[in-house]
């Protein structure tokens, strides 16, 4: 007995939500060509729009609507080509035969191809983070320039050319060679994190629309965790998941910013905590971590520690030693003076910071003012501490942080 | 498909780094990309001291000393591979020993179409 209409509706209505990103991946494959596949994609629905209602599911409906997509764009090349010269490409796609595409290993491969084309070095870093939501997370381009705010024409450009480096250029829908894999992996790692950020970040930006980023990050991070297991990719994803279970408590309902130290640690998510620490310990004990894990491990001692005063400091300071032995930059250098200022007192970290700044690289970032201006508060060194805000303040650049620059100064 | 690959470099720099490689190395490198199958034509060139710039006005030639545009970085030599995609070309482009003190820009060949539409 075939299901009623709307049963069957709310079905293709999840298949949506399941498969299409699996489906579009496959299809990309076999066709040789995003639009191409994006246009199979939805000719492939309306497909099972009209037929799963008349004559009921499919066993495997993803394997139906990659062979309905492939059959209905092979078949509009046949008719484009009756018009158009001889196009040895579409020749070429017809001919192609399919090469079991329901093979399990296959399929997975194909979601991984996807992630690491969208991502490849060779296309510009705005571009590989747009299309990296476009294709793989299925996000809408208004919805892709909302959350960067960036006009959605913008976006659309930059996702037009991206295909069309991609086809130009013949960037291959591959996953890397072993000994390239490393570094484009990396690349992979970056996109992803750089698309918490964006989510993270303390901002003006609609906060709804900006945790949803996080959450799209997160998830990348779970599906790259599953299909290619590597110690950096869970040292990401633990990140991810630490820095997120304090989202509830890092600012108040106002908006306002909470600092680490101030929070309420009750409102910390626990079972992000978990699965953040156990990731960790895992990467850890891998012993070919790098500096996402070790990012990881000093957010998992905040997350352990009941409070500010009672933080493993000499941990999480030995932790940034190893950091800046990896992944050497002036912000690491910067975060572990903080830590030493707790571990051993103000005075000492104040003259690592000053260290620091006398080299220059950090004179524009409002974080490095703002760090040695608290040290100075904490010494009582009252004039060089407002010097210290106000500066900061003249570079920070969003709302909150402007304002928690501004109570800070109004305090001292 | 083709790619060109392009050789950018400093030229006071391209032979006076202590990376900077030798012409037998650079010789090796030509070997070795032709017996891979990949290698269609390569060549270094004399520096831009040498350039001349041709232009077709109104039917009338305008020659000019000089390379077509000033630039920090000159034109140093290029290698034009067949490959399958763009890694494969860039795998062997980022082996040319010049792009140890240059840049070597890849371009895919955009291949004239006889019969316009």
């Amino acid at each position: 007995m075939p299901l009623p209409q709307h049963a069957v509706h709310a079905q293709i209505e999840s298949v949506y939500r399941a498969e299409s990103r699996r489906v579009l991946a496959t299809l990309i494959r076999l066709l040789g060509d995003f639009d191409l596949a994006e246009e199979a994609l939805h000719d492939a629905f309306r497909a099972a729009l009209e037929q799963w209602p008349r004559d009921g599911m499919p066993d495997n409906p993803r394997a139906w609507l990659v062979s309905a997509g492939r059959f209905k764009a092979i078949d509009g090349l046949r008719k484009r080509a009756r018009f158009d010269a001889l196009d040895e490409s579409h020749e070429q796609i017809a001919a192609t035969e399919d090469p079991a595409p329901w093979d399990k290993e296959y399929v997975e491969d194909d979601r991984l191809r996807l992630i690491f084309t969208c991502c490849h070095p060779a296309l510009a870093p705005d571009a590989q983070v747009a299309l990296t939501l476009r294709e793989v997370c299925g996000l809408a381009t208004e919805e892709i320039a909302r959350a960067f705010l960036t006009p959605a024409p913008t976006l659309a450009q930059r996702i037009v050319r991206a295909k069309a480096k991609i086809r130009d250029a013949r960037i291959p829908y591959e996953v890397p060679a072993p000994g390239e894999l490393p570094q484009r992996l990396d690349a992979v790692l970056r996109v992803i994190y750089l698309v918490f950020n964006e989510g993270y970040a303390a901002s003006s930006g609609n906060a709804l629309t900006r945790g949803d980023l996080s959450a799209e990050a997160i998830r990348l991070g779970r599906l790259l965790c599953e299909l290619q297991p590597d110690p950096e990719a869970s040292g990401l994803l633990a990140l991810m998941l630490l820095q997120e279970s304090r989202r509830a408590a890092r600012a108040t309902p106002e908006g306002e910013l909470v600092l680490l130290e101030d929070q309420d640690r009750t409102l910390w998510d626990r079972a992000l905590i978990e699965e953040g620490i156990g990731l960790v310990e895992q990467a850890l004990s891998s012993r070919r971590f790098g500096p996402y894990t070790l990012q990881a491990a000093i957010a998992a001692v905040h997350a352990e520690a009941p409070d500010a005063a009672d933080t493993d400091w000499p941990q999480i300071v030995g932790l940034y030693d190893v950091l800046a032995r990896v992944a050497p930059s002036p912000v690491v250098a910067l975060n572990r003076a903080v830590a030493v200022a707790m571990r051993d007192g103000p005075a000492t970290g104040l003259a690592l910071i000053d260290a620091i700044l006398a080299d220059g690289a950090l004179d524009g970032y409002h974080l490095a003012h703002a760090a040695r201006a608290e040290l100075c508060r904490r010494l009582g060194r009252i004039e060089e501490a407002r010097a210290g805000f106000e500066r900061a303040l003249t570079l920070a650049r969003q709302e909150p942080e402007r304002r928690f620059l501004q109570r800070r100064l109004a305090a001292l | 498909m083709k790619y060109l690959c392009l050789v950018y470099s400093e030229e006071s720099r391209l032979h006076t780094q202590p990376d900077s490689p030798k012409d037998a190395e650079c010789l090796a490198y030509a070997n070795k990309v032709h017996a891979s199958g990949r290698m269609l034509a390569a060549e270094a060139l004399q520096p831009v001291h040498t350039a001349t710039t041709v232009r077709m006005r109104n039917g009338k030639v305008s020659i000019t000393d000089g390379p077509f545009a000033e630039t920090r970085e000159q034109l140093a030599g290029f290698y034009l591979v067949e490959a399958d995609n763009l890694d494969q070309a860039l795998e062997v482009a980022a082996h040319i020993p010049a792009a140890r003190v240059g840049s070597v820009e890849v371009r895919p060949v955009r291949e004239l179409q006889p019969h316009d539409s």
